[in-house]
């Protein structure tokens, strides 16, 4: 009785936040990820195509600002080596200086700078697309109910619209986003890149490729972190063993 | 207080100029506790250790973070990517609040069930009262510390209550403000008493101890200690238990750490602060629903305006517990010998759960109704029913000592 009390008690107490938001919205399919489970690992060859979708296609809109491109190589990056990481930052300019002559100048973009956003300021940005602001995805993956799986289906969730539902000219229909009109147009389709190792690029596979990588740049750490929890509980749960015989044997005197 | 003996010239040298081990000897080892203490007892342990561990992780965090509202958000995410076991500071700082939570609510109903709050317990108990208070300050303003949308956002709608103080509330507002919206002054002081509170804490909860070793432990049967024989000195014995109890308990917060970091928290938070646009549901933590809920529930009452009605339920709701030791009447502690406490005691524990529901959701339909009966259950069950169970209940006869209910083997 009073273990199921205890039990009722976490269980409804943690249970609460869970349940703060319903809305009549489609429920998200649960699409099967490498990086899903406590042993989950970041598929490298996912990454390094979700990176060739998000700078062919996310990135002419969506900034990626908290993103270094020595992230992408190194333990726990996408698998580029350092050299390849280089080529991949020169491929952009940056603002530098002032100079000694108090100018600032354009420089190729090196490994230490962060992404490169595609428009100077946000203002610029709105301008650029009807007035909506495309957000930096950077934290999109934590920054939204349903994470990994709410990306990937606002990315393959457009639909013609209902008939009788009126949209504005610079909006699209989408069945997985809150209140289903999205300035978004589908960023997605067939063939929209070619992969450089050859994978059939269907929409799905695009999808889920950009998810994957976002996901690691939401928390590029998320590998180390499971890792070190596997060997911080096991110290735990023999800590804890140890401690439950001594307290038997240092009470087996008392009663 | 005997001399100290001990092997050790140097140990005997300090003591006779400062007699720390004396100190030690006495409330650790001489500390007499009662026999019977169930695992329910842990969680006073479980709560300094937290204690401990926030203001650890959270001085490593200072050290890295910047109080500014152009850079807030961006120098957590730097700890969370750049900075050597960042993520993992940052996420035991996180979790561990909602986990230092989980520890001291338990504690306080274990405290509820068994009488804990009862003469020559009262002072003991109030301390405890001005802790959770102090928790809860310290908590609320470290929300606000990332700059995300909930920190910005909750902060405006927790502070906007002071506006509801008649005649100077919003010069009050003002005032907490440090200018007329939450912005950057806000930010600084909330770092600044986030910093200077837990050591505020600590030393109350150094009262608390205090307090509690004067008369020791209350205990399951909540009946005095007779004699030595229902007593054991807390080391080894309870040093031990507790220890134990740490490993089960960290074992439980690691997996959240490691595997569920973000579980107890609102996604909305990491999106940076944005002055200009509501998120649509403002929620404070979990740990603040049912207080949320009291706040969102009172309608206006003659004239009072809704707006200081819910804050006084809100502020009455701890209010109640710094005076339940007068409100409860009954001269029995332990609820096992209180046949009809013992059953009311667990309408307490879902009407709080059920308030916590409500404040998870908007104010609307059920959930209105669902809310005004929970707080005002709340209130019934502190204003009403304690006092009156005193009168009318007839406890069951208590053992006539701790050893005789043990040795027994029942209560």
């Amino acid at each position: 009785m009073r273990a199921f009390a205890i039990a009722l008690f976490s269980v409804v107490a943690l249970a609460v936040p869970a349940f703060a938001q319903e809305e009549a919205m489609p429920p998200l399919d649960h699409e099967k990820w490498s990086f899903d489970g406590p042993f989950g690992t970041f598929d490298r060859g996912a990454l390094q195509r979700g990176f060739e979708v998000y700078s062919e296609v996310c990135s002419n809109c969506h900034s990626l600002k908290l993103m270094s491109y020595r992230d992408l190589g190194g333990p726990g990056g996408l698998g580029y080596s350092d050299d390849e990481v280089k080529a991949i930052a020169a491929q952009k300019e940056v603002t530098d200086g002032p100079n000694d002559q108090g100018e600032m100048f354009q420089r190729p973009a090196r490994p230490s700078d962060h992404f490169v956003p595609p428009f100077p300021n946000d203002q610029a940005n709105r301008a650029a697309h009807n007035g909506a602001l495309p957000p930096d995805l950077s934290l999109i993956v934590k920054a939204r109910e349903g994470g990994s799986d709410y990306i990937y289906g606002i990315l393959t969730g457009y639909k013609p619209p209902p008939p009788g539902l009126k949209m504005p000219d610079t909006m699209q229909y989408n069945m997985h986003f809150p209140g289903h009109q999205i300035a978004m147009p589908p960023p997605l389709s067939d063939d929209v890149v070619s992969f450089a190792d050859g994978t059939k690029a269907t929409t799905a596979q695009e999808a889920h490729d950009v998810v994957t990588f976002l996901t690691w740049a939401s928390e590029p750490r998320m590998e180390e972190r499971k890792k070190t929890g596997v060997k911080v509980v096991f110290f735990l749960l023999v800590m804890t063993g140890v401690l439950y015989a001594a307290k038997r044997k240092i009470w087996a005197d008392v009663h | 207080m005997a001399a100290l003996q001990s092997q050790s010239k140097i140990v005997r040298w300090i003591d006779h100029r400062l007699p720390i081990f004396t100190f030690m000897q006495h409330e650790l080892h001489e500390y007499p506790t009662p026999k019977n203490l169930t695992y329910w007892w842990n969680y006073g342990s479980l709560a300094a250790l937290m204690l401990m561990i926030m203001i650890a992780t959270g001085i490593f965090l200072a050290m890295e973070y910047t109080p500014n509202v152009n850079l807030a958000f961006d120098s957590v995410e730097r700890i969370m990517r750049d900075v050597n076991y960042g993520w993992l500071i940052r996420y035991i700082h996180m979790n561990g609040a909602s986990f230092f939570f989980i520890v001291t609510y338990i504690h306080i109903f274990r405290g509820l069930y068994y009488g804990s709050y009862k003469e020559p317990r009262e002072l003991l108990w109030i301390l405890g009262v001005v802790i959770l208070l102090c928790m809860m300050a310290t908590a609320f303003m470290g929300y606000v510390l990332p700059w995300g949308q909930m920190s910005f956002w909750g902060a405006t709608v927790i502070t906007n209550l002071f506006s509801a103080i008649p005649l100077v509330g919003n010069e009050v507002v003002t005032w907490l403000w440090g200018g007329f919206s939450v912005d950057n002054p806000t930010l600084n002081r909330f770092y600044a008493l986030h910093y200077l509170l837990p050591f505020v804490i600590l030393g109350v909860v150094g009262l608390h101890i205090m307090a509690l070793h004067t008369h020791g432990s209350n205990n399951p049967l909540g009946i005095d200690r007779k004699g030595p024989q229902d007593s054991i000195p807390f080391h080894p014995y309870y040093t031990i238990k507790d220890m134990f109890g740490v490993g089960v308990f960290l074992t439980i917060f690691a997996i959240f750490v490691f595997w569920f970091p973000n579980l107890l928290g609102d996604p909305a938070n990491y999106i940076r602060a944005n002055p200009l646009q509501t998120p649509p549901e403002i929620v404070p933590e979990w740990y603040f629903l049912p207080f949320y809920a009291m706040l969102r529930s009172v309608p206006d009452i003659l004239f009072i305006k809704a707006k200081l009605a819910g804050v006084l339920a809100m502020f009455g709701s701890i209010f109640m517990l710094f005076i339940l030791p007068w409100l409860d009447t009954s001269p029995v502690r332990s609820a096992r010998f209180r046949p009809i406490y013992k059953w009311v005691f667990w309408l307490l524990v879902i009407d709080v759960l059920v308030l916590g529901y409500v404040g998870a959701h908007r104010p609307e339909g059920l959930y209105v109704v669902m809310g005004r009966i929970a707080t005002l259950y709340y209130f019934f069950h502190f204003l009403i029913l304690f006092p009156l169970l005193g009168i009318f209940e007839r406890p069951l006869p208590l053992p006539t000592s701790i050893s005789a209910a043990v040795t027994k083997g029942k209560p």
